[in-house]
């Protein structure tokens, strides 16, 4: 916290910029870290979003993510390894008012608090959680994570290659039935920006996963897919109503056999724009989000964008309603008839 | 009743965590019952997630609180440490059963007081209060929200199977007579520091999101003193363990002094706390009218224990401590105030019988 050099806001909005949202605290990432992007671009988004800086609240776990809210100047807690959704939970459902960021990794969100995020998710509870995937623990130097790939080598906790099954974040998501996934990439600025601001705007829970480089233990993690000469190949912009074409031509498409998605080149075989899939993000049943979740390289180009945005009742508004119902069945809750209730009796 | 009557006496709204677990799911059921007085129940995905939402619900200005019974409070206790880190409030209700492990669920023991004392990594001190009736229950409830709010601290509710089961006349207060309490947030950002602590409390301030111009972070990593970033500096660490410490030991001047039934001075005490009040003080009643020379105390505060206690101890020969555990609050008696102390212990899922306290004092009394 320290001294104050940004000036408060007041509750004004529309004067913010983008240093009103910076810390006076040294930033503790290796440099070339992935997470400089992604704070820089959450630092830009913040002053856009209409909130009031007072009303923002930046929770995380633990790991080399978590340290973000220390850099974040709004309301933050760094709390402890897998946690933060159950924290921002808690904060959310009893001040729906603030809007509630949780900021997690890996490790933090799939391993130790798998559960946590799973339930946050189902719940819809209105918050953001901000997952940045580098399938490493860069923070205890180097140990495989729960997203790292089944065989990788050069682990330091596995020299023989990864035992472990990974998972996917996002098709955890929509296992979870969350109301709103999507994924970018730290290096794609523009992009991150923009699904920053579509998860702001989603009311109930939203999942971002980005993809982000950990320079020192994951380094090239995702190169395949942001080197600039391969990005166009391997990558699948999806936006909604648009069909699913990626390539530097964008003449190639996935399209689906039953439920089998298949890549089409337009031209060949007969195959035009009809036959590719058109994205929807709103269909209420996620099979096709799921669908997507799984596109992975080398077989198929890698989805990135919004998956999945529909509507379900937040739980914290739930909650909002069940209060005022039971204001309305009871009246404003009164001591002196609390007390006065079940068997009572008068001593002469 | 009591959680929801603290939460008005405090003016402020009960954020109340659970994950089902016997005994202590009597109270979820009881508390969800009472939304209209603006309680929020949670029920969460486990216990880690119960005490977590609590702890976020406090961090925005709330009472939060969890109740839950031994196995669970050792799930919640990576938790109720950095509660106790970044100093929010927090009550945790342990309605103790029978142990270790699953122990014998439905049935009543005393086996948690060391957990809930001493079970978190590092020097890490919570308040402790223990009701001593069922109907005792509805003022301890208040006192634990009371020191919570008051020390920006967690403190432990340890009810046991007995208690929670139990029953007994309560004669109803009037909600008038009972007193207020008025909770203060700072709003001035010229003179707000998140680690800033009053000078005679030590009680760091409670600022809550929302609020213009005091956006501040905490954490579980070690703080500086007053500005509450992050340090690594050796004598801060040191410190700040020493402040956090010493802040429960100054509850000590804001807690009732320990009252003894009998006369101040004789041969032989019975200290006894929590649910065992009733069997204690009705041996020590039995024995006072056979002329025996014994007197009664029972603990309500565990920690800080009351002032007056040491010197309560060394005006008594023989000092009694019977326990539903293998001699725990015994352990922490003769450490803290060099009593040799004299355990009795049962550790059978069962309250004590008057009869098994009176023999046991008959033989210290020869």
């Amino acid at each position: 916290m320290g001294q104050e050099t940004n000036g408060t806001t007041n509750g004004a909005t529309a004067t913010l910029t983008r240093k009103d949202f910076v810390t006076d605290q040294e930033v503790r990432w290796c440099p070339g870290c992935g997470d400089y992007s992604i704070l820089a671009q959450a630092q830009k988004v913040m002053p856009e979003l209409g909130v009031p800086r007072e009303k923002i609240v930046f929770v995380s776990g633990i790991g080399c993510s978590s340290r973000f809210p220390y850099y974040m100047h709004t309301y933050g807690f760094h709390t402890i390894h897998g946690r933060a959704p159950a924290i921002a939970t808690g904060l959310k459902a009893s001040r729906p008012d603030l809007m509630v960021w949780v900021i997690t990794g890996d490790g933090d969100a799939l391993s130790i608090g798998g559960n946590h995020l799973l339930h946050v998710l189902r719940r819809n509870v209105d918050v953001k959680v901000v997952l940045f995937n580098n399938r490493i623990y860069g923070l205890t130097k180097g140990q495989y994570s729960p997203t790292s790939e089944l065989g990788k080598k050069g682990v330091k906790s596995a020299p023989l290659g990864v035992p472990d099954h990974p998972l996917n974040p996002l098709s955890v998501a929509i296992g979870a039935e969350a109301t709103f996934v999507a994924r970018t990439i730290d290096t794609d600025t523009k992009h991150l920006i923009a699904t920053i601001e579509r998860a702001a705007a989603h009311k109930g829970a939203a999942f971002i996963e980005v993809y982000q480089n950990c320079n020192v233990y994951n380094d090239g993690a995702f190169a395949y897919l942001t080197e600039r000469e391969v990005h166009n190949e391997r990558t699948l912009y999806l936006e909604h109503g648009k069909p699913m074409l990626f390539g530097k031509e964008r003449n190639r498409g996935i399209r689906l056999r039953g439920l089998d998605p298949e890549i089409v080149t337009l031209g060949e075989d007969g195959a035009t724009e009809d036959d590719v899939l058109r994205h929807d993000e709103t269909k209420p049943v996620a099979s096709l989000a799921y669908i997507l979740s799984r596109l992975d390289y080398p077989d198929f180009p890698v989805p990135v964008g919004v998956l999945r945005a529909v509507e379900r009742p937040t739980y914290d508004g739930i909650v909002e309603e069940q209060e005022a119902l039971a204001i309305q069945r009871s009246g404003p809750g009164d001591l002196e008839k609390m007390f006065n209730s079940g068997d009572t009796w008068v001593v002469d | 009743m009591g959680f929801v009557t603290a939460a008005r006496l405090f003016n402020k709204p009960l954020f109340y965590t659970a994950y089902p677990i016997t005994p202590a799911s009597e109270v979820l059921h009881e508390i969800a019952q009472y939304k209209h007085f603006g309680v929020k129940t949670f029920q969460a995905e486990d216990e880690i997630a119960a005490v977590c939402a609590a702890i976020g619900a406090s961090f925005g200005g709330n009472i939060g609180m969890t109740c839950t019974s031994g196995p669970g409070i050792a799930l919640k206790s990576e938790a109720i440490n950095l509660a106790h880190a970044v100093e929010l409030p927090l009550v945790i209700a342990d309605i103790q059963r029978s142990g270790p492990s699953t122990g014998m669920p439905t049935k009543t023991e005393q086996g948690d007081l060391l957990q809930c004392m001493f079970g978190r990594n590092s020097d890490s001190a919570c308040a402790i209060v223990a009701p001593a009736t069922p109907g005792d229950c509805f003022y301890m409830a208040i006192e634990a929200v009371r020191l919570a709010i008051q020390f920006m601290t967690p403190v432990f509710f340890m009810s046991d199977g007995y208690l929670g089961n139990g029953s007994e006349p309560w004669r109803i207060p009037l909600a008038n007579d009972l007193e207020r309490f008025t909770v203060t947030h700072p709003t001035d950002p010229a003179t707000f520091a998140p680690y800033r602590r009053d000078p005679e409390t030590l009680t760091r301030p409670w600022a809550i999101p929302g609020t213009p111009g005091l956006e501040h972070r905490i954490g579980g990593i070690e703080k500086a003193d007053i500005t509450g970033n992050i340090s690594y500096d050796p004598l801060n660490h040191h410190k700040m363990t020493v402040l956090r410490n010493e802040k429960i030991a100054r509850i000590v001047d804001y807690i009732p002094r320990q009252e003894v039934y009998g006369d101040p001075e004789g041969e032989l005490l019975v200290l006894s706390w929590g649910s065992t009040y009733g069997a204690a003080i009705t041996a020590v009643q039995k024995l006072r009218e056979q002329g025996a020379s014994i007197s009664h105390a029972h603990l309500r505060y565990l920690n800080p224990f009351p002032k007056n206690l040491g010197d309560i101890l060394q005006h008594f020969t023989k000092v009694l401590i019977p326990e539903l555990n293998l001699g725990q609050l015994r352990l922490l008696i003769r450490a803290r105030y060099l009593v040799d102390a004299v355990g009795l212990s049962k550790v059978q899922g069962l309250p004590f019988k008057v009869s098994e306290i009176v023999a046991k004092c008959e033989e210290l009394l020869v």
